[in-house]
């Protein structure tokens, strides 16, 4: 007999948004910082080219920025931040028995179709996160909560921008019943 | 009263462990929420699931009301602790595009993880795509983003201080704008149901 393991249900949003809020909290408490992520992958790019190319990376602006002094990119709050985030994600997860190697995606699209979107979708937040200097858990979560200008914007300007854009691939997300 | 590393109460080699443990609750709540999955993600864009914005807002009021009493209380000093810099040009060119990279990938940066880690490949793909993006951006940055990335320096400025009020009088408003948004997550919720939109 199969026993079929159902996946168990998300959690509350307010309550998960306390807990979130809660754990901003504790950032800016203990590390005087809020969450982020998207720096993250601006310190692994650094370090990779940094360690393929150093003379390159030493000479560009861009790269020179995020290398710090003396210790490398890689030792930096984002990264160890996001290596428990992916652990806390996974534990997360494996207790609701919804680890599933699979694609998410709309009923009527083909996996191929769907992840070339989530694709171009990564380099667009690659490139908007790194030009934006954060993503929606640096600049918007954080930059809001400690009530910066910035934080404001960016969040108005990924939600609106978000907005407008869903306008148009309405058909690739959305069937009508 | 913190921030304990910037009052250097503790050594710095404990912001790592803090940014460790930190992040495993930022991932734990998020895969919680369901952040994990790109359908859900979208669904405040389509009106069929208001998650994200329920889950944004509270996080931003709980952080911000707390920040503010934990200041008032004398548990921490708020003029240590980091005030994103604002660069209007940027941030808003970049924002629009991370708002794309959302429809068009159903991901941010930081979903996107907790969506690899439970073995979703299109948020590894998306992933991937970042990587790209940055790297594009580190290559081209001299001759096409420079500019751009440095215009509109306003520097660490906050809302209230813009707006020439009190970070208090902030928050009440924000407040009073969160309780509508909330409300109108109702609204939509109602509205979209009667639609019968299927994902």
């Amino acid at each position: 007999m199969e026993k079929i393991q159902e996946p168990k249900k998300y959690m509350n949003p307010y309550l998960a948004g306390f807990l979130l809020g809660l754990t901003m909290i504790a950032a800016f408490y203990f590390s005087g910082r809020g969450l982020g992520a998207s720096g993250a992958i601006k310190s692994t790019v650094t370090a990779v080219v940094s360690a393929v190319a150093p003379a390159h990376a030493d000479k560009s602006e861009f790269y020179a920025s995020y290398k710090g002094e003396g210790s490398s990119p890689m030792n930096s709050w984002l990264v160890y931040e996001m290596l428990g985030f992916i652990f806390g994600a996974l534990i997360s997860g494996i207790i609701a028995g919804r680890i599933k190697k699979d694609i998410v995606k709309p009923p009527k699209i083909t996996s191929r179709t769907r992840l070339i979107m989530a694709g171009l979708g990564g380099v667009a937040a690659g490139i908007g996160a790194t030009l934006g200097r954060g993503c929606t858990s640096g600049a918007g979560l954080t930059g809001m909560s400690n009530l910066s200008l910035a934080g404001f914007i960016s969040f108005m300007a990924m939600f609106g921008g978000a907005f407008m854009f869903s306008f148009f691939l309405r058909k690739f997300w959305i069937n009508k019943a | 009263m913190g921030p304990l590393i910037q009052q250097g109460i503790l050594s710095p080699e404990w912001d790592m462990i803090f940014a460790f443990i930190i992040g495993i609750s930022f991932g734990f709540i998020l895969e919680q929420a369901g952040f994990s999955t790109a359908r859900k993600i979208v669904g405040v864009f389509y009106g069929y699931d208001m998650t994200v914005l329920r889950v944004f807002l509270t996080a931003v009021v709980t952080a911000s009301v707390g920040l503010l009493y934990f200041n008032y209380l004398g548990w921490i000093d708020i003029s240590l602790i980091y005030i994103n810099p604002t660069f209007i040009w940027s941030a808003i060119i970049g924002g629009v595009l991370v708002g794309l990279g959302m429809i068009v990938g159903g991901y941010c940066p930081g979903t996107s993880f907790a969506a690899a880690a439970i073995g979703k490949i299109d948020g590894m793909v998306f992933i991937g795509g970042l990587f790209i993006g940055v790297f594009f951006y580190g290559e081209t940055y001299d001759f096409l983003f420079k500019n751009l990335h440095d215009a509109g320096n306003l520097g660490p400025v906050t809302l209230y201080q813009i707006l020439g009020i009190s970070s208090g009088t902030l928050e009440f408003f924000f407040l009073i704008f969160a309780i509508f948004m909330f409300w109108m997550t109702i609204v939509i919720t109602k509205a979209f149901s009667n639609r019968q939109f299927k994902y």
